[in-house]
């Protein structure tokens, strides 16, 4: 059994790898689908003369066929490697890794803050169906969803840090704990719109197996309300885990505004100064990244699955 | 002695208005009380109503005494925390959903156990419901329908209820199944002395298993008493009706007996005799009043102006041959559909679905495949429509291969069966059109295709919605009759029915037969319909034909120990012995 699960959580993992692959050979192709000529794109604002242009032919091997230089660009990205950012002429890796915290720091708080908040929320109102108190967290839950993250964002900074002072209006502050103080607010920001869908979807996955027949014969042979809610939340856990490896890739463009928002120099203001500077090397390793995280995700979630139902652990087992 | 469980004036009541009015029941224990009805009759709100466990928005109000200790059943204080379990346990219909599908077995049975000793108390259930103890460690989608139901049965009695309630306990479950099933909840019933209402629309179960009897009709009690007296000697026409409605397994019936009309709302009802509208001994009185449950004998109430005008409805005793007219028998008919070595096995499955299947059907022949699930009937009946493709053998259609003018499908659940966005007359137009008529006639032909299947022109600017569930077959029916096939598929047409309605499509088919010359293929997991529809009968067993020949044959003397086995689990032929 545990080798056959072992089995399909490599054969999943090899399938990852395989769309990572594909999706490189898309990132890569940007730089030629990008308008005009590929060395004027890769040289940027700089000075276009035929010895800069030569040079950068060179540096790029433009002059090889496709795959070579596919070939070459992966080799080198994979060691993280992706190149030079036109923009600031630096190496785009140390670049990235120096942007990457802001951002996983944002986005790792706001989805705490929207599951911690969200996945109870959503359970009381399912129990609650019909009640004063749920149809006061749906309405707001319709509003969070609703409402933009930048939206949301510049009210939270006129309220909280304009008005009342309590938290600072931007930068990323100094230490751990001065850290987290700066990031509540964008974090608080970026969670109300996914902390309101999380209420949503798990209300329905809830009330979803609340009406499945077998609550009625755990409570009709006298089970306590407090194991039907335990019997529920179990089987309700399935379809709640998908979303929230959904929600994941949700996460990656809502981060962009809020960064930008809050000028917080994370990978989503990076993204935003890159694709206005046609910064190619630093559009393609990023979106490569965010491929990555999404790619790795989406196969955490499916072998959460092997935890969570064991119909598809035995499935899983079978093939 | 004080009844186990004695409740009165049981009322149940939705937003739309009331569904149960005013029920009683007794139960002594170690008896066993059958609430009998079709479906809207209120029998499963009356069983959900007594465990507190009506749906959202649905009200019960009335007197539940429990061992002489008595409760209000609209109090919300009502302490059903206490009553379920170990006094009034629920049991349901399908084993398929009552259990977790994500929790093992035992789990599942020992969380109404005390956590000292719970494994051998796991292990002592399973027992107990004839399952290897090894059970407790599987998952319910790893067992079949009658283990699982076995597990939910050990999971009902955890807790050690003196009162079981089970809503319809075989119904999910195939016939073999049914009768085991059946026999392990009267063994451990006398073994715990423990009594039992069984909530079913089987008068023949009812009565085969049930010491007393009670009739239920459009929310309301309409009869009640001892088994034997209820089925001998009806006090209420409804009950008499019924129980001519259910097909004999043993014969013949040139036409099912069947009850005009359809069961109204309870609600819809008002001061007057639910089953007044359907009756044949109707008088002023039943109509101006709701009539009350009077003693006709001892022990044996009706709610009926004219008990003593009751008479069971006489059913021919002995076999009628089939209609000779519609009868191919003697005479090489010419075949109309030809299968041979038919093959087909689902990606992943361990068996054939179908293993070597031959079938061949004569010009206006009727024919139906019997077996239980799992037998691969469906599946043939889909090879043949080209719904699926088998993996060998041919389907020849009158010498050529099939095709959708000439075949037709209808499938069991007309709930589902018809686009619930589209009007009848649309649907009907839509099949006429996809037969190549141009849209002008099909417009004008839909009132003809209607009455054919014994519905007014109006309903065709009806929604399926708007239809009952004998209603919705009848129109899949004429859709199916639309292209003017020759070959009819019907795939368990029927069991998604009440037996009054059940008798009402069955005789529609024949009728169509007759009329029109149609040629049946029959699929059906009843033997007794079967009986009734079909010239010669195929009986499938894992993909196999196991036993083929007349209908009277293989159902009157089986020579197959596998249909020997099906014939003997019919409740009807359980007690003729």
């Amino acid at each position: 059994m545990s080798r056959a699960v072992l089995a399909f959580a490599l054969r999943r993992a090899a399938a990852t790898l395989a769309l990572l692959f594909a999706l490189s050979l898309l990132v890569f192709a940007l730089l030629y689908l990008a308008p005009g000529d590929v060395a004027r794109n890769l040289l940027g604002t700089r000075n276009v003369t035929p010895e800069a242009l030569a040079r950068i032919r060179e540096l790029y091997h433009l002059d090889e066929p496709f795959l070579a230089q596919y070939w070459w660009w992966l080799s080198h990205a994979v060691t993280g490697d992706f190149g030079t950012s036109i923009r600031t002429g630096g190496q785009v890796g140390p670049l990235l890794l120096d942007r990457t915290g802001v951002t996983a720091a944002t986005a790792g708080l706001a989805f705490l803050l929207s599951v911690l908040a969200g996945v109870p929320a959503g359970i009381a109102t399912a129990v609650r169906r019909g009640r004063p108190l749920d149809r006061a967290i749906v309405a707001a839950s319709v509003a969070g969803v609703g409402a933009p993250g930048f939206a949301v964002g510049l009210i939270l900074l006129y309220v909280f840090a304009l008005g009342l002072g309590w938290f600072p209006v931007y930068g990323t502050g100094e230490g751990f704990l001065d850290a987290l103080w700066h990031l509540v607010l964008p974090a608080v920001a970026l969670a109300f719109g996914l902390g309101a869908f999380v209420v949503k979807l798990t209300r329905a996955a809830v009330i979803r197996e609340l009406d499945q027949d077998y609550v009625t014969f755990a409570r009709g042979r006298g089970l306590s309300e407090r194991r039907v809610l335990r019997l529920v939340l179990r089987n309700a856990a399935i379809p709640i885990v998908t979303s929230l490896g959904l929600m994941v890739a949700y996460l990656f463009g809502g981060t962009v505004l809020i960064e930008v928002t809050f000028a917080l120099p994370g990978l989503g203001s990076l993204v935003e100064e890159s694709v206005l500077f046609k910064d190619i090397p630093v559009v393609q390793a990023l979106t490569l990244v965010v491929a990555l995280v999404v790619s790795v995700t989406a196969l955490a979630v499916d072998l959460s699955y092997l935890a969570i139902d064991p119909r598809v652990r035995t499935r899983a087992v079978r093939r | 002695m004080t009844p186990l469980l004695h409740a009165r004036d049981v009322r149940v009541t939705s937003a739309a208005g009331v569904l149960v009015s005013g029920a009683g029941l007794t139960v002594a224990p170690g008896e066993t009380v059958a609430v009998v009805g079709e479906s809207g009759s209120g029998k499963s709100m009356t069983a959900r109503a007594l465990t507190g466990l009506l749906p959202e928005g649905v009200r019960a109000t009335g007197r539940l005494e429990l061992s002489g200790q008595a409760y209000d059943l609209a109090a919300a204080r009502t302490p059903w925390q206490h009553i379920r379990g170990s006094r009034i346990a629920l049991l349901l219909q399908d084993p398929f959903t009552s259990l977790s599908p994500v929790h093992r077995c035992g789990e599942q049975i020992g969380w109404a156990l005390p956590r000292a000793g719970r494994a051998a108390g796991i292990a002592r259930l399973l027992d107990e419901v004839g399952l290897p103890a090894e059970v407790a460690g599987r998952y319910p989608f790893q067992l079949s329908g009658g283990m699982r139901q076995r597990v939910a049965i050990a999971a009902a009695l955890a807790a050690g209820p003196d009162l079981l309630i089970a809503d319809e306990p075989t119904t999910a479950l195939d016939v073999t199944t049914q009768h085991e099933v059946l026999e392990l909840v009267a063994g451990l019933q006398r073994a715990r002395h423990m009594g039992l209402i069984l909530i079913t629309h089987d008068l023949r179960l009812a009565r085969a298993r049930a010491d007393r009897i009670m009739v239920m009709y459009a929310g309301r009690l309409v009869e009640e008493g001892p088994a034997a007296q209820v089925m001998d000697h009806p006090a209420h026409p409804y009950t008499a009706r019924l129980a001519a409605c259910d097909p004999p397994v043993t014969h013949r019936l040139p036409a099912l007996p069947t009850i005009p009309g359809a069961v109204p709302r309870p609600y819809e009802v008002g001061g007057a005799c639910a089953f007044a509208d359907r009756c044949e001994l109707a008088v002023e009185a039943c109509r101006t009043a709701e009539p009350a449950l009077a003693e006709v004998a001892r022990g044996h109430r009706a709610a009926c102006v004219r008990p003593s005008d009751v008479r069971p409805v006489a059913v021919p005793p002995l076999a009628v041959p089939p209609a000779a007219a519609v009868a191919p028998e003697a005479g090489p008919a010419p075949a109309l559909l030809t299968v041979r070595g038919l093959t087909k096995r689902f990606p992943g499955a361990s068996a054939q679905a179908l293993d070597a299947v031959d079938l061949r059907i004569a010009a206006g022949e009727a024919v139906a495949v019997v077996g239980e699930s799992g037998s691969g009937k469906t599946t043939l009946a889909r090879c043949v429509v080209g719904l699926e493709r088998p993996d060998g053998g041919s389907v020849e259609f009158g010498g050529g291969a099939t095709g959708p003018r000439r075949v037709q499908y209808v499938f069991q659940d007309p709930y589902s069966a018809l686009n619930p966005g589209l009007t009848v007359g649309a649907s009907l137009a839509e099949a006429l059109k996809a037969a190549g008529r141009p849209r002008s006639e099909a417009r004008s032909d839909v009132p003809g295709l209607l009455d054919l299947v014994g519905l007014p022109a109006a309903y065709a600017r009806r929604r399926p919605a708007a239809l009952s569930g004998g209603e919705r077959q009848r129109v899949a029916i004429a859709r199916a009759l639309a292209p003017g096939a020759e070959l009819l598929v019907c795939d368990e047409p029927v069991s998604a029915l009440d037996v009054s309605v059940q008798a009402q499509v069955l005789n529609l088919l024949s009728d169509l037969r007759r009329e029109l010359g149609l040629t049946l293929l029959f699929i059906t997991h009843d033997l007794a319909v079967a009986r009734q529809v079909a010239d010669r009968v195929y009986v499938m067993r894992r993909g196999r034909v196991v036993e083929t020949g007349p209908v009277g044959g293989v159902l009157g003397a089986p020579a197959h120990e596998y249909t020997q086995r099906l014939l003997a689990s019919v409740p009807a032929a359980t007690r003729a012995e």
